[in-house]
């Protein structure tokens, strides 16, 4: 996993991020269970306290849980890891498009633009 | 509270050094004290460690008087060493194993074995970035309860900057706090949960790191660096 942290935002917020992904893409599968967190945060050079927080917003989002004394888990739940996919790719599709506009791009541009792309 | 500083003075002739500082310092974080050169930082560190003597206010140690029992359970990183040069590593760590009950040799040999260190070296045939890994490793193979290091980058190259920040993160001990003084803000600011700024002997800003890094949409270096504007 790439560990590298813009300073100008809140560390545990890039962490949820970098987390999170893991859990779309798989490196953490479903059902599987995670690196302690002492060995999590050496590995991302944070603070224990830090990943601590950031566990804890995947789990009120349900990402992860956790198994009393025996550590956190992924979720099992198949269908609440592809919404938050798709969530995902909603944002990177708005970013996308908006950075289009402001080269001046127009929808139908931006269409056949994207076909294009596509198509090779 | 682990440590609490209450309206803290400390002047050197007519000079305020430190003009009524009051802190807490829970335990379980790791604090950034940061601040410019002559600012306070080792002032109040001294006054910690009880190297200085106070002239108005308190501090507590788990709710004890500075003495005895918090040297016990504070390990202390000096800004410059106060080790023997002429003695080797291994009668080193004998007298860190005489002085302090909470020092874990065996974890201090492994530190020193990862650094292919021969522990039958003179301190003064080390160079100066090794000498200061040695300090290090030192401190923080003891379990203490509060860790105070005070420059730990000071003079060093980016890759023994690295060693030395892996290095508190392996080993302090769980639940222990750490408060790092330092001005050299960006290497550090990712470990820290909690920054106070030190100032003309006065604390002017506490905070969070990541809440400051939220408010201020900066990094804390940057946040420093406009306060500070010379």
């Amino acid at each position: 996993m790439d560990f590298n942290f813009d300073n100008e935002r809140p560390i545990y917020i890039q962490l949820v991020e970098k987390l999170r992904l893991a859990i779309i893409t798989a490196k953490y599968p479903l059902g599987s269970r995670l690196p302690s967190v002492r060995d999590l945060a050496l590995k991302a050079k944070v603070n224990p306290n830090t990943l601590q927080k950031a566990l804890g917003e995947l789990e009120s989002d349900w990402l992860i849980y956790t198994e009393r004394t025996n550590g956190k888990y992924v979720t099992n739940d198949s269908k609440l890891v592809k919404k938050f996919r798709s969530d995902m790719a909603k944002d990177i599709v708005r970013s996308f498009i908006s950075d289009m506009k402001n080269i001046g791009y127009s929808n139908e541009e931006i269409i056949l633009c994207l076909k294009e792309k596509g198509e090779k | 509270m682990l440590l609490e500083c209450k309206n803290v003075s400390k002047n050197y002739g007519r000079k305020k050094a430190l003009n009524k500082v009051s802190l807490e310092i829970p335990e379980g974080r790791i604090i950034g004290l940061l601040g410019k050169n002559g600012a306070g930082k080792s002032t109040l560190i001294k006054l910690i460690n009880d190297l200085l003597v106070l002239d108005e206010g308190s501090i507590l140690f788990e709710g004890k008087p500075i003495g005895v029992y918090s040297k016990e359970h504070i390990s202390y990183l000096p800004e410059r060493t106060y080790l023997d040069k002429t003695m080797k590593v291994s009668e080193v760590i004998k007298l860190f194993k005489e002085f302090y009950k909470d020092f874990n040799e065996e974890k201090a040999l492994k530190l020193l074995k990862d650094l292919d260190l021969d522990i039958e070296t003179r301190i003064n045939k080390m160079s100066k970035g090794m000498q200061e890994k040695l300090q290090l490793v030192l401190v923080m193979s003891r379990e203490a309860s509060l860790y105070i290091l005070d420059e730990p980058l000071g003079g060093v190259d980016p890759a023994t900057r690295d060693y030395i920040l892996d290095t508190i993160l392996t080993n302090f001990k769980e639940g222990s706090s750490i408060i790092i003084s330092t001005h050299l803000i960006s290497d550090i600011e990712r470990i820290l949960d909690d920054v106070l700024f030190i100032d003309k002997g006065k604390i002017v800003l506490s905070s969070s790191a990541d809440s400051l890094r939220k408010k201020e949409k900066a990094s804390i270096d940057e946040v420093f660096r406009r306060m500070f504007k010379c």
